[in-house]
């Protein structure tokens, strides 16, 4: 007689539930075990998204539950992609997601190259840089508002300080020029060191022999960045950028802390716009098709980029 | 052996007495704003828990997510609130959606009259449609946006001479809109105490309701009307009048040249910082907080004192208050109109102001003690003589968020045209009605 586990685990059976068992393939078998997480994925993810799309063709409204509920077609759809104000809303987001991204891929990377370096108090210094994202979005919010305050703030005396100008004569979060980058800025303090890890975790996975083959080749420091560095943590890079893409294109709670979509509609991004158009105005429908073209745009970008990022994986 | 008798008969009486009450005993909840009216309330009530054995809770929310979490509540059917002071803004949606309980039948069974309240009040605070006699809310707390200042900086010597000087005229309580701008423009900037001072806290809050419950404080004066014939939906030429869009590129003008540094996304709070903190010599907000702001030790007392919204081309102040409605989906109405019937009665009001409440009954209002009981209190008679309120229709969001936006936009964002701010609102205003099927 075996003494393995699972031959132990087998003998224990009852042989009543054993028999039904084995009268069963291994297809049925394996459905019997994957069935409540696609029920749950069913109930949770697929039915409310079948549900929103039959939603937006309709002028429901979720607080007025009497309200007789009409088909309206395409016109909450023809509503929204006219309507210039979602554009603006649209820009507001495309340049906080350019901006964001591109300064945190800058000094993320650069950190993670200079932390890579070993040095005395590496691990200190790794720990302060990234203890921003450890603090929640609505602190960090809340925080920065001070830190902004024309009168009290610090960050306009420290600018000041440097240009000479006073203090309270420019105000970042109320300011329509400057609001958009208040937020860029406040984005990029938290989430770059998030860039940084994933970039280190690339930086150290390149092993050391290949830099050693480009010395004996008398390789300079420049041409083994751009040749070894480079390309090596090119898809640790990409894979960042994604995650970063997807997670400020949807970005709410740090803006709405900070600026509250103003000064006017100047920072309202469209996750901000589509609280306010679902949950403020009740305007169930219509936030339904919003919800939806902004999923098309997030699902299609988001497909464009990881085939590009398999592209270079496979290089 | 008399006496033994006596003791026991009063015992079993006690007992029984005890134990109807306690069998009848309800646990009700209110809900309300988180602010200093509340607190008087929660004083208010213990007299309601020991007459009635009803025990109260309170759910008191921060103004700014107010209408968020207590709408919410309504439109799922939620039973957290028996009671609630709602805004006056959402009586048409409570009516019309079944949330709130029309009481009629109560005040004809119990006697409670509305007439025995202020008219403006029962109007804004419990009526839909606006006007009629259907009663879906007692006016519980009286309010409209006024005005309070630096008593101690009008009475300098120093100061005045500076203003007599810059003005040609004397400082004293703003007697129309145009003079509030020029005395808060005067005190911009200012050195005062060896400390840079500002003219005036406005509300500028792009969120919920702050920027349209202030620049209503300009439009109302100026004579803005939402439609040309009550009732008709027709804001063409009344929304965006001559009138409207001067009184609009007034409140930029001030936003502009009077208000405190960084101040583009303020409200109730901040105003109520920005003057606490000596920053500015007047500033707007709610008559609730007056009382508050009197009893401050270091602003309040002879520091500080009050005025209505000043006029234009006529008298007009931007109303606040609630209404206090039983909740249709409470488990608990019989126990929650047992609190309306006690609320109404005239003791209990004149309590009510006395703890710092604004009454809204006449007997209280109409004493001749009123006026002098409080420094502000003959303004607030003033003010609520000359209130005005925004659409109170079902469809009360999403106007008010249009608004905020149009308004924030021009006057903080600094896009766009008076004019053209105006023009925007209506298409957004005719959007909802077209929607609401009322139009």
């Amino acid at each position: 007689m075996s003494d393995r586990t699972v031959d132990r685990v087998a003998q224990a059976t009852p042989e009543r539930v054993a028999r039904k068992i084995r009268g069963l393939s291994d297809r049925a078998i394996a459905w019997i075990f994957i069935s409540p997480t696609i029920f749950l994925l069913l109930a949770i993810n697929i039915f409310p998204l079948i549900w929103t799309i039959q939603l937006s063709f309709t002028n429901y409204k979720a607080n007025r539950i009497g309200r007789e509920v009409k088909d309206v077609g395409l016109r909450n759809y023809e509503r929204i992609l006219t309507d210039s104000d979602t554009w603006l809303n649209m820009q507001a987001t495309a340049h906080f997601l350019f901006w964001t991204i591109f300064f945190q891929v800058l000094i993320g990377f650069t950190l993670a190259w200079l932390i890579n370096k070993k040095f005395k108090g590496n691990d200190l210094w790794t720990t302060i840089i990234v203890l921003p994202m450890m603090l929640s979005p609505a602190v960090v919010g809340n925080f920065w508002k001070f830190l902004y305050q024309p009168q009290i703030g610090l960050f306009n005396y420290i600018v000041s300080w440097f240009t000479g100008k006073d203090p309270s004569s420019f105000e970042m979060l109320g300011s329509v020029t400057l609001a958009p980058w208040a937020i860029v800025i406040v984005d990029t303090w938290m989430w770059t060191p998030f860039v940084m890890l994933i970039c280190l975790a690339g930086l150290r996975s390149i092993p050391d022999y290949i830099y050693e083959a480009a010395e004996i080749d008398r390789a300079s420091k420049l041409r083994q960045f751009f040749t070894i560095t480079i390309p090596m943590v090119l898809p640790f890079l990409m894979l960042a950028v994604l995650f970063r893409g997807i997670e400020n294109f949807k970005m709410f709670d740090l803006v709405v802390q900070l600026t509250g979509g103003g000064p006017g509609s100047v920072t309202e991004l469209t996750s901000i716009n589509l609280k306010r158009e679902a949950f403020e105005k009740w305007r169930t429908g219509y936030a339904s098709a919003y919800a939806i073209i902004l999923f098309v745009t997030v699902f299609g970008l988001a497909s464009i980029y990881v085939k590009a990022l398999n592209k270079v994986k496979q290089r | 052996m008399t006496y033994t008798k006596l003791a026991s008969a009063s015992a079993i009486v006690l007992a029984a007495t005890t134990l109807s009450t306690t069998a009848n005993a309800e646990d009700l909840t209110l809900c309300w704003a988180a602010w200093d009216p509340a607190n008087a309330l929660v004083e208010l009530s213990k007299e309601f828990e020991a007459e009635s054995g009803h025990t109260m809770n309170f759910e008191f929310v921060p103004w700014p997510n107010f209408a968020d979490r207590m709408l919410n509540e309504l439109n799922s059917g939620g039973k957290l609130c028996d009671l609630l002071i709602g805004d006056s803004q959402w009586i048409g949606g409570g009516a019309e959606n079944g949330h709130y309980v029309q009481l009629n039948e109560f005040f004809d069974a119990e006697g409670i009259s509305m007439d025995d309240f202020a008219p403006a009040t029962v109007y804004a605070y419990s009526t839909w449609p606006k006007g009629t006699p259907n009663y879906y809310a007692l006016p519980a707390m009286g309010d409209a946006n006024g005005w309070f200042y630096r008593k101690d900086w009008f009475e300098n010597p120093d100061i005045q001479a500076a203003y007599k000087e810059a003005t040609g005229q004397d400082l004293r309580e703003p007697q129309s809109q145009k003079e509030l701008l020029q005395i808060a423009q005067f005190f911009q900037g200012r050195e005062i105490d060896g400390k840079t001072v500002y003219g005036a806290a406005i509300f500028t809050e792009r969120g919920s309701e702050g920027i349209t419950m202030g620049v209503t404080g300009a439009l109302y004066p100026w004579g803005f009307k939402y439609e040309n014939t009550p009732g008709s939906y027709d804001m063409e030429g009344a929304v965006n009048s001559p009138e409207a869009v001067e009184a609009l590129e007034f409140y930029k003008e001030f936003y502009e040249t009077a208000t405190p540094p960084g101040y583009t996304n303020s409200y109730m709070g901040e105003s109520l910082d920005a003057f606490k903190s000596g920053q500015v010599a007047m500033a707007m907000n709610w008559f609730a907080f007056f009382p508050g702001l009197y009893a401050d030790p270091n602003t309040g007392g002879d520091k500080i004192d009050f005025f209505v919204n000043p006029p234009q081309n006529q008298a007009g102040s931007t109303l606040g208050g609630q209404g206090i409605s039983v909740v249709s989906y409470s488990d608990k109405q019989d126990a929650a109109l047992e609190y309306i019937k006690w609320f109404a009665q005239p003791d209990v009001q004149a309590k009510w102001w006395e703890l710092g409440g604004y009454s809204a009954h006449n007997s209280v209002l109409e004493d001749p003690g009123f006026v002098d009981s409080q420094p502000f209190a003959g303004d607030f008679l003033e003010a609520m003589g000359g209130v005005q309120d925004f659409w109170q229709e079902p469809a009360y969001a999403e106007l008010l968020l249009a608004m905020q936006k149009r308004i924030h936009d021009y006057v903080v964002a600094d896009q766009g045209t008076a004019q053209e701010a105006l023009d925007l609102l209506i298409e957004d205003w005719t959007e909802v009605f077209e929607d609401e099927g009322k139009l």
